[in-house]
Formats: structure tokens, C-alpha cells, sequence
């Protein structure tokens, strides 16, 4: 009668990787809505032709590796990498740039190394670096957030999608830039002196992250990640800050809440470092993750050359991940003491 | 001297050389000599590796004399009943490349224990004498019998019986030596990058 | 009250317990043909003491242990036995082994029983004797002998005897129908325990989703000994694994490779304590047991009192099979439970469950993706193991690896692949991982002892030659010597010299 003899468990609970997947793609909703509404349609439209190459290449990939296509293209996998790297990239980025970047997420830092669940490094971070270091004028130019300039239609957003070089709008520097570019003003005359920085951290900047923050706190609660790698990031984070903060100095790191509040901070904190593939697995492995990742998004807001450093500390702590794995094996039922 | 050093400064360099590999020589010596190990641990090792069959298909009378022989630069791929692992054992400890095995020496075959059909058995204590491991139990004109616990399976008895008595049963069979296998993964067809190999 | 402690992961499967409606029980018809395998414990197989065509009566011997870790057989009725050859049984192979076949005569004559009144009036050793001679090992699943866990280890005592009443499983309600039927024995059968390893505390464990099962249980208990704890504690899965349920109820963990009895517990299922109940006061060996038929593929699923030996095909005609509906059958739980590859294979002393699921019940699993390293195996795991590590070292056969993250203390709950996003069949990987480094023990075993003795033949054909070669030196030499006397006298001269030597003492003399 045709009994199958597989293996034990024969129940399997609900979850899948295309419930993960997509669970994380929903999550990000309210972040991108929170985007549009500041800088306009950009990102959207990012998003949605980067995740048609992704999906594109996705099938192109697995059809010369020779397997089936279909179960990749439906598990949302390459969706999550397209769709994390255009939040990262401004607004407004031309067309071939945004191509030239998922190409780099999903073929340089996916496939490359075996596909899903292979890759070392975190692929919509692969992608950023690539383009940030082969294109550094477009990815610094993002466009002035509303209540600070006009905020382009959705037919001028076309017109700068499919732009030959370079966003012609009104583009303004980030609250990170300025304090990158601050020459000698004590930080409350340059928080009070230019607009970008609004009530919190940064006109726009601030509501972007608190969206990022809301998608991120449901992940945790769908228990898609553990609270581990987002909080000692954030800890970590604002650790370093309040001693980089000698109450406002001209060369000190900037205010807590910038850091907070600014830039990609909670943007990277639940949807960037949470990747499980290329972090450290074991709960403890993932405190010591995040930490280090919020230290070094500081040292190098504060000391290095990029006003944002979320990419470089994430694949910088990909490298360490698998060492520190190695030094945070959990310790098993019946060995030992409990610790 | 010193004036010669000074006209070629270069006899510094050669003589401090060689003051140095004279000192570091000697230490090395007398290492060798207060340090020396007994017998060939490297020979022990790879003897260890080697699954015992005692069957001298590699050509030689025993599994200790082919690992003294690797010791001393033999092929690894000469030993059909450990079959490929004992191949990737012996490369590991050695730090040589695996090579296949070697055909020439046999084919790798599921472990067996030989069998006497003890009625044809007449006696002739010839198969007790090849037994490298003394595995088989009997007396002249009496019937032998092998104690299956201990016969290796190395075949060398099944030649000079005289009546053709000794059959090789595969060892593994039934329910007390079944166990689960790795699951059946996907074939894959094609080569692009390397995890499209083997399992990682 | 005692503290109830938690234990690391752990999984919430659907219950689904009340489909085979514990508490009710049901005894199926008399089978027409009853299948005992010999080995329906863990350790050697039983040898056969009766021949084919023989009469035997309920509960008169069949099959004796062979060795100490070994556990007896008993006819469970009367009737003629027909076969003694090999039977598929319940195995996740879907291989034969040696059975004894019993057709029963429908008169269900017993042997006498005789048992004993007061059993604190004998020797431990001897109740464990009974105990082993009643063919007791444990009902929960494993079927460990259950008198080899009683007996006497120099240097441990034993304090606390636990009975695991979680039955963690999901759809699985033999455990909660026999506390609710037979709490009183549960009881009794758990003093004996207590009295015969000399412990003081006893407690029961059972799972706060089973409240008229803690009910029946603690109202038993108070009526017997109030010393004796019954304690509820929240439903997890896998709370009724032994080690984890040692941990809820102690706190303490048993070591890494150890029993335990090495923290002074006695872990036993309900079913088990009954068993040794009947064993010591009614003299009866185990015969039957309580199976759960469950599943939507039964009109009727639910509790049957079955003997043991009863073909499955025969209890799921009792409630109702529709094979057409039904995807496979699973021995025992969903989570632990193996596929059988047919229905026509008997029940035995660990079948506490036979489960018969529909295609949406259970579906056919997905293929496997790729790992994802998400952790939640690692969340999920019980025994606080790396569940992605391990699979990684299992598919790369890193034995070394493998023995070094602990693939040992893997309870094979299956928590880890119920959690996993890819549907990796992990359990799979962790039990081949198992069985080859097993193998490689067992052949590190062999060879040492091949080596041995091919050094010890070595050392005796080398001392033989040697022998040989000393006495034909020896034979040789003496040769040599005859050869050298002859060179510095002539014998002949010399003999002739002797005679005449002789010849003049006697004419001297005369």
C-alpha cells in the first residue's frame, strides 16, 4: 500500500525559509513607507527593479548549476538581499547602479560561495561596499528629506532612475556627513545651526529608524531572530558613544541619540546583522557579534573616512564570526557544571 | 684578523654563519642522540591506521610490514580491505596527496568471514597453518571450524584447501548491524563552483 | 512543594491527544495468530524454549534471557505454537528476526500465578529475580531490561525513584489512560520500586495537560503514602525524555555518557511500575500492554489493552482503518516514532503507540533546502547541543568533530528538525553520524585484536623455527662429536682392548 518510511520527527512545525523570508521582506515595510514619504518614490522603485534583477539572475544562476530554479525563486531568499541592499543605497540612485549592485550581492556575495546558506559575508552588504567604493560621489547623494525641500514626483523619480550619472535634485548632506565634516563648531552650535538634524537625530532620519525599529521588534516577536545580536549592537553602540561624548566638544564622536537615530543603525541592527547565515550562531557568539559591530559602526563614524560604517563593521565581523564561534560552543546537557 | 675583517667585512657575516650552525648543529646532535625514540613511531602509526587483515595482498606478509614499508616511502593505495578510508587516513597522517586505490592489489570488498562446510572438512590442518591469525580451530584428521569473532576475512585460507571447503560469507548482515544512512541528497550535475561538489 | 525547574528549548507541537480519548479503554478481539519477537528489549536476544507444535498455556515461558542484559518471553494465552522462525518486526529496518508464533485456542487457560503477599519480606535480590524472570523491560519506548536498572551497583545508592508520567509525545495517551485506569498499581508498583532500590522519595511526574491523570495519580497516592509527591509541571516537548524530566523534577543533570543512577535515580514509565506490580503480587509476567491506536486515517481511534504479539493490522481493523486514506505508520510518536513498512508486524513490549496519519495530517516532507544557519535548532535543542554544527560534521563524516560537539548526548527528540525552516531530516544525520562512529569503535576493537594476535603467531612461528633450528643444531653437533671420537681412538681397538681387559679379571678371580 505504499507506506513511506522516512525518518523520524514525522511532524513538522510551521516554520520555512520562505516564512522567514518573507516575514523579513513584510518587516520592512513600514521602514520603506517611512522612506517614501521623506524622500519620495525612490527607494521604492530601487526595490522593485533591483528585486526583478535579482530574481532574474537568481534563475539564470541555478539554471547553469543545473538545479532547480523554482524553489530558490519562491523562498523569497534573493528578494531579502535585493530588497536590504536598495534600502541602503539613497534614494534616487541611477538604474545601473542599483543593477551593478544587486549583481554584486547576489553574485559575488551569494552564489560564488554555494548559493544560499554558503555565503560568508552578508550579500546586500557585499553589494553596498562594491558600489560604495566604485561609486562614492552617487552613493553619498541623497536627496534633502521632506519638510527640508520639495520631494520629488513620481514622474521626476522615474526621470532620475533612468538618469545617465548622477541624482539632479536638491540633495543635502546627512546628519552623519555633517558630522564627518565638521570643521572646529562645537556640537550644539552645529546641531542648532543646520536644519538636518531636526528634534531627534535628523529630519526624516529619525521616523526612518524608529519604522525600522517597529519592523524589527515584530521579527523578534514571529521569533524569526533572537533579541541577542540587535541589542548588544545597540548597547554596544551607545556605550561607545556616551564615552566618545565629552559633552560636545568640536572633535568629540556626536550625541547619543545621532548615533541611535541616524543613518542605518536600527536599519542594521535588526535586518543587517540578524542575517543568520554569515553571523556567529550561538546566542552568546551573537552578544559578542553585535557588540563588536556596534563598536566599530562607532570608531568609524567617529575616526574613520565614510560618514557610515554600518557595511564595513558587519563584514569585517563576518570574518570574525566563524572565530568566534569556535570560542562560544555552548556548554552541553551533563558536561560539567552549570554555568 | 681583524684588519683582514675590516678589508672584507663580508667575513664577519660568513664566520658568525658558521659559528652559529656549528653551535646549532651541535645542539641538534646531542638532541638527537639523548632524545632518540625506540622502534619507528611513524611505522606505529600508520600500522595503527591499518585495519589488521593480516591478508598480504599489498604484497607483503602482513599489515606491519607493509606499514614499515610505507614508513619508508611506499604507495598508500595498496590496501583493498581498507578500502578508501584507510587511504584518506594514511594521506591525512602522512600529509601526501590521496590517490585510488590500487587495482592491481584487489578491489574493495564488504567485510566476510570465512565459513568451513565443516561435513566436507577432511582435516589436513592445512587452511589452520595459512591463518595469520590463528582463527581457525581443529586438529589433523579432525574437523576444522574458524571462530568467527576472530578471522579477519583476508581470504588466505581458502586457497590451499585442499577440498574447496571454505566459503567467504559477508560479515554485516541482519537486524542487530542495521543502522541509518546520511540522507540521500540531491545529485548534482554539474561543477560550476566548488560546494557544488561533495558535502561541504 | 517542589521546585520545578525549566529546561533549555524544547518544542510545542499541536497536542492532539484527545483523539485517541484517554481513559477509555478497550480490549480488541482475540487475534487469530499471535508474533513474539525474541527481542523486544535492548540487549542479547531471548533463546527459545519450546518447539513448534507445542502446547503452551498464558504466561508460561516461551523464551529465556540469554546472559544478564537479556529480558525472558512469555506466552501471553493458550493456544499451539505453530512457528519459531523469522518475522518482520517493529524495526525502522523493516527486517526479520527471530519470533516465536502462537496460535491462540481462544480458551485463554493460564498457568498458576503465585504471588506474594508481603514483599517486604523478602530480599531486594529476590524481587529484582522476579522482576527479571516476569520479563519486564521498560515500556516507555526504549525498552531498556528493566531489572538490570534495579540491580545492586557497588558504590551507588539510589535515592529517589522517579515515574515519568509526561508523555512528552504528541497524539500518544497510553501513559494518561493507564494512570487514569490503573493508578492504584502505578502506585504500589512504584513502592516496590522504592523498596527494592532502597530510595526514599518517590515522584511522579506528570504533564500539567493531563489533569484527570494528576487527579486519579494524586488522589492514589495520598490514599497509599503521603510521602509520595505527584507533581505537575508544564507541557513541553520533550519534558518526558529521562534526562529532562530528571532535570524539571531535581535540577540535576545527568552526566554527559553516565545513568541515572550515577545522581541516585531510578526514571520509570507507569506502564513499567504496573508491570512490576503484577510481577511481585500477582506472579504475572508481562503480557500485554496499553497501545494508543491514533491517527485520522482511524474511524476509531483510542486506548486497546493488547497482547503483545497481536498484529498491528489486527488492532487497526479494531478501530478502523482506512488504509487508502493513510500515508504511513508509524511505530510509536510523531516526533520519535519510526515508519514500519507494513502493518502485518506485531506489537511488543515498547509499542506504547501506533500512529496512522493522513496526507494533510502529516505530510510528506519537502524536499531538504539548504541550511540557513538560522539557530533555531539550537534554541530548540534539549540537550543544549550545536543541532547545525552537528550536521555539518555529519554530512562532512567528521567523526572527530562530531564525538567533540557531543554528538552523543543527542536524545534523537527530533525538536531540532520539527523547528528547522529547510525541513533537514537532521535526526537522520545524527543517527548515521552515530552509527558510523560506533563502527569505527568496533572496528578499532578488531583490529587491535587482529593485530595481536597475528603478533602473537608472529612471536610463536618465529619461536617454533627457532626450536626447530636448536635442536637440529643440537642433533647436529651431537653427530659431530660421535664423528670426532673416532678420529682420536679406534672403537674397534678399543672394544677389543675392553674384552680382553675382562677376559683377565675372570681367570683372575678364578
Amino acid at each position: 500500500m505504499g507506506l513511506l518510511t522516512v525518518t523520524s520527527p514525522h511532524a513538522h512545525g510551521p516554520q520555512s525559509v520562505t516564512r522567514v523570508m518573507r516575514a523579513v521582506l513584510l518587516a520592512t515595510l513600514p521602514g520603506v513607507a517611512v522612506m517614501t514619504y521623506f524622500f519620495g518614490p525612490g527607494t521604492l522603485l530601487n526595490i522593485i527593479a533591483g528585486g526583478l534583477v535579482a530574481l532574474a539572475l537568481e534563475g539564470l544562476v541555478m539554471r547553469l548549476r543545473q538545479r532547480q530554479a523554482g524553489p530558490y525563486l519562491r523562498d523569497y531568499s534573493v528578494l531579502v538581499t535585493s530588497t536590504l541592499l536598495c534600502i541602503a543605497l539613497p534614494a534616487y540612485t541611477p538604474w545601473w547602479i542599483v543593477a551593478v549592485g544587486v549583481a554584486s550581492s547576489v553574485l559575488l556575495g551569494k552564489h560564488v560561495f554555494g548559493g544560499l546558506g554558503y555565503n560568508p559575508f552578508n550579500p546586500a552588504m557585499v553589494g553596498y561596499v562594491v558600489l560604495l567604493i566604485s561609486f562614492p560621489v552617487q552613493m553619498s547623494a541623497w536627496p534633502a528629506p521632506r519638510g527640508l525641500a520639495e520631494v520629488p514626483s513620481l514622474g521626476d523619480s522615474f526621470v532620475a532612475f533612468f538618469q545617465a550619472n548622477q541624482y539632479d535634485g536638491i540633495t543635502m548632506a546627512t546628519p552623519l556627513d555633517l558630522l564627518r565634516q565638521n570643521q572646529g563648531e562645537l556640537m550644539s552650535e552645529l546641531t542648532s545651526s543646520r536644519a538636518q538634524f531636526g528634534a531627534l537625530a535628523g529630519v526624516g532620519w529619525e521616523w526612518i529608524n524608529i519604522a525600522f525599529l517597529a519592523g524589527g521588534l515584530w521579527l523578534l516577536y514571529q521569533r524569526i531572530f533572537t533579541w541577542h545580536a540587535p541589542v548588544a549592537m545597540l548597547a554596544a553602540l551607545t556605550l561607545s558613544a556616551l564615552l566618545g561624548y565629552d559633552g560636545g566638544s568640536s572633535t568629540s564622536g556626536g550625541p547619543v541619540m545621532v548615533h541611535l537615530l541616524s543613518g542605518a543603525t536600527i536599519f542594521g541592527a535588526f535586518f543587517i546583522i540578524t542575517d543568520p547565515v554569515s553571523s556567529a550562531v550561538s546566542n552568546r557568539g551573537r552578544l559578542i557579534f553585535g557588540a563588536a559591530i556596534g563598536v566599530l559602526v562607532y570608531l568609524i563614524r567617529a575616526f574613520g573616512n565614510y560618514p557610515d560604517a554600518l557595511a564595513f563593521a558587519v563584514l569585517i565581523m563576518n570574518f570574525a564570526a566563524p572565530f568566534i564561534d569556535h570560542y562560544t560552543q555552548p556548554r552541553v546537557y551533563g558536561q560539567g557544571d552549570k554555568r | 684578523m681583524g684588519a683582514l675583517i675590516d678589508q672584507f667585512p663580508v667575513l664577519a657575516a660568513v664566520a658568525a654563519l658558521l659559528g652559529l650552525g656549528v653551535i646549532f648543529g651541535a645542539i641538534l646532535g646531542f638532541a638527537s642522540v639523548r632524545f632518540r625514540t625506540e622502534g619507528n613511531p611513524l611505522a606505529d602509526q600508520i600500522n595503527e591506521i591499518l585495519p589488521q587483515t593480516q591478508c598480504g595482498q599489498c604484497g607483503y606478509p602482513g599489515c606491519r610490514p607493509y606499514a614499515e614499508a610505507i614508513a619508508d616511502g611506499d604507495a598508500i593505495n595498496k590496501c583493498p580491505p581498507g578500502g578508501e578510508e584507510t587511504i584518506q587516513d594514511l594521506a591525512h597522517l602522512l600529509d601526501v596527496e590521496p590517490e585510488p586505490l590500487d587495482a592491481e592489489h584487489g578491489v574493495e570488498k564488504e567485510p566476510a568471514v570465512a565459513y568451513i562446510r565443516e561435513d566436507e572438512c577432511i582435516g589436513c590442518t592445512k587452511c589452520i597453518q595459512a591463518c595469520p591469525v590463528d582463527a581457525i580451530l581443529g586438529a589433523a584428521k579432525l574437523m576444522h571450524t574458524v571462530i568467527v569473532d576472530e578471522c579477519t576475512g583476508c581470504d588466505l585460507c581458502v586457497e590451499p584447501c585442499p577440498v574447496d571447503c571454505i566459503d567467504m560469507i559477508p560479515r554485516k548482515s541482519g537486524i542487530a548491524s542495521w543502522h541509518w544512512s546520511l540522507p540521500e541528497e540531491d545529485p548534482v550535475r554539474t561543477r560550476i563552483i566548488a560546494t557544488d561538489g561533495a558535502a561541504a | 512543594m517542589r521546585k520545578i525547574h525549566d529546561i533549555h528549548g524544547g518544542i510545542h507541537p499541536p497536542e492532539r491527544k484527545a483523539l485517541s480519548r484517554p481513559g477509555e479503554l478497550q480490549t480488541p478481539p482475540m487475534p487469530g495468530r499471535l508474533v513474539l519477537p525474541l527481542s523486544q528489549h535492548i540487549g542479547k536476544p531471548a533463546q527459545p524454549v519450546v518447539a513448534v507444535g507445542d502446547q503452551v498455556l498464558g504466561g508460561q515461558l516461551i523464551a529465556e534471557a540469554e546472559g544478564p542484559v537479556s529480558v525472558p518471553v512469555h506466552a501471553p494465552t493458550s493456544g499451539t505454537i505453530t512457528a519459531v522462525d523469522r518475522f518482520a518486526i517493529p524495526h525502522a529496518s523493516g527486517l526479520e528476526d527471530c519470533c516465536v508464533e502462537i496460535a491462540p485456542d481462544g480458551t485463554d487457560r493460564w498457568v498458576e500465578l503465585n504471588g506474594i503477599d508481603d514483599y517486604r519480606a523478602f530480599e531486594p535480590s529476590e524481587l529484582v529475580s522476579l522482576a527479571r524472570n516476569a520479563g519486564i523491560a521498560g515500556m516507555g519506548g526504549a525498552g531498556f531490561p528493566t531489572a538490570v536498572k534495579l540491580m545492586a551497583r557497588e558504590g551507588r545508592s539510589i535515592d529517589t525513584v522517579i515515574i515519568n508520567g509526561t508523555e512528552c509525545e504528541p497524539y500518544i495517551t497510553a501513559d494518561d489512560t493507564i494512570m487514569q485506569c490503573q493508578p492504584r498499581e502505578i502506585v504500589l508498583g512504584a513502592q516496590m520500586l522504592a523498596y527494592i532500590v532502597g530510595a526514599e522519595h518517590i515522584v511522579i511526574g506528570v504533564e500539567d495537560n493531563k489533569p484527570t491523570a494528576f487527579a486519579a495519580m494524586r488522589d492514589a497516592a495520598s490514599g497509599i503514602d503521603n510521602r509520595i509527591e505527584v507533581v505537575s509541571f508544564p507541557t513541553k516537548y520533550p519534558s518526558g525524555g529521562e534526562k529532562q524530566l530528571i532535570e524539571i523534577l531535581t535540577g540535576k543533570q545527568v552526566p554527559s555518557g553516565g545513568l541515572p543512577s550515577d545522581i541516585g535515580i531510578l526514571c520509570n514509565n507507569p506502564g513499567t511500575a504496573v508491570a512490576i506490580y503484577e510481577a511481585i503480587a500477582n506472579g504475572r509476567p508481562l503480557t500485554r500492554r496499553i497501545v494508543t491506536l491514533t491517527g485520522e486515517a482511524l474511524q476509531n481511534p483510542g486506548n486497546f489493552e493488547a497482547m503483545l504479539g497481536t498484529p498491528i493490522s489486527h488492532l487497526l481493523d479494531a478501530a478502523g482503518y482506512r488504509a487508502e486514506q493513510n500515508n504511513r505508520l508509524i511505530h510509536g510518536g510523531p516526533m520519535m516514532g519510526f515508519a514500519l513498512h507494513s502493518a502485518d508486524i506485531p506489537i511488543i513490549k515498547t509499542t506504547n503507540c501506533i500512529l496512522a496519519p493522513t496526507e494533510q495530517e502529516l505530510p510528506t516532507p519537502a524536499p531538504a533546502q539548504p541550511c540557513i544557519r538560522c539557530g533555531m535548532c539550537a534554541e530548540a535543542c534539549p540537550a543544549e547541543l550545536l543541532p547545525q554544527q552537528l550536521y555539518w560534521f555529519a554530512r562532512a563524516k567528521d567523526n572527530d568533530s562530531l564525538e567533540q560537539h557531543n554528538l552523543f548526548d543527542c536524545i534523537e527528540c527530533g525538536a531540532c528538525s520539527w523547528v528547522c525552516p529547510s525541513q533537514i531530516p537532521l535526526v537522520q544525520y545524527y543517527r548515521a553520524g552515530k552509527a558510523a562512529i560506533n563502527e569505527a569503535r568496533q572496528e578499532k576493537v578488531r583490529s587491535d585484536r587482529s593485530r595481536a594476535r597475528f603478533e602473537a603467531r608472529q612471536e610463536r612461528v618465529e619461536r617454533e623455527a627457532a626450536e626447530r633450528e636448536a635442536k637440529r643444531a643440537q642433533r647436529k653437533a651431537a653427530a659431530q662429536r660421535k664423528a670426532e671420537g673416532s678420529d682420536g681412538e679406534d672403537p674397534v681397538k678399543a672394544a677389543i682392548a675392553r674384552a680382553k681387559a675382562r677376559k683377565q679379571a675372570e681367570e683372575s678371580t678364578e
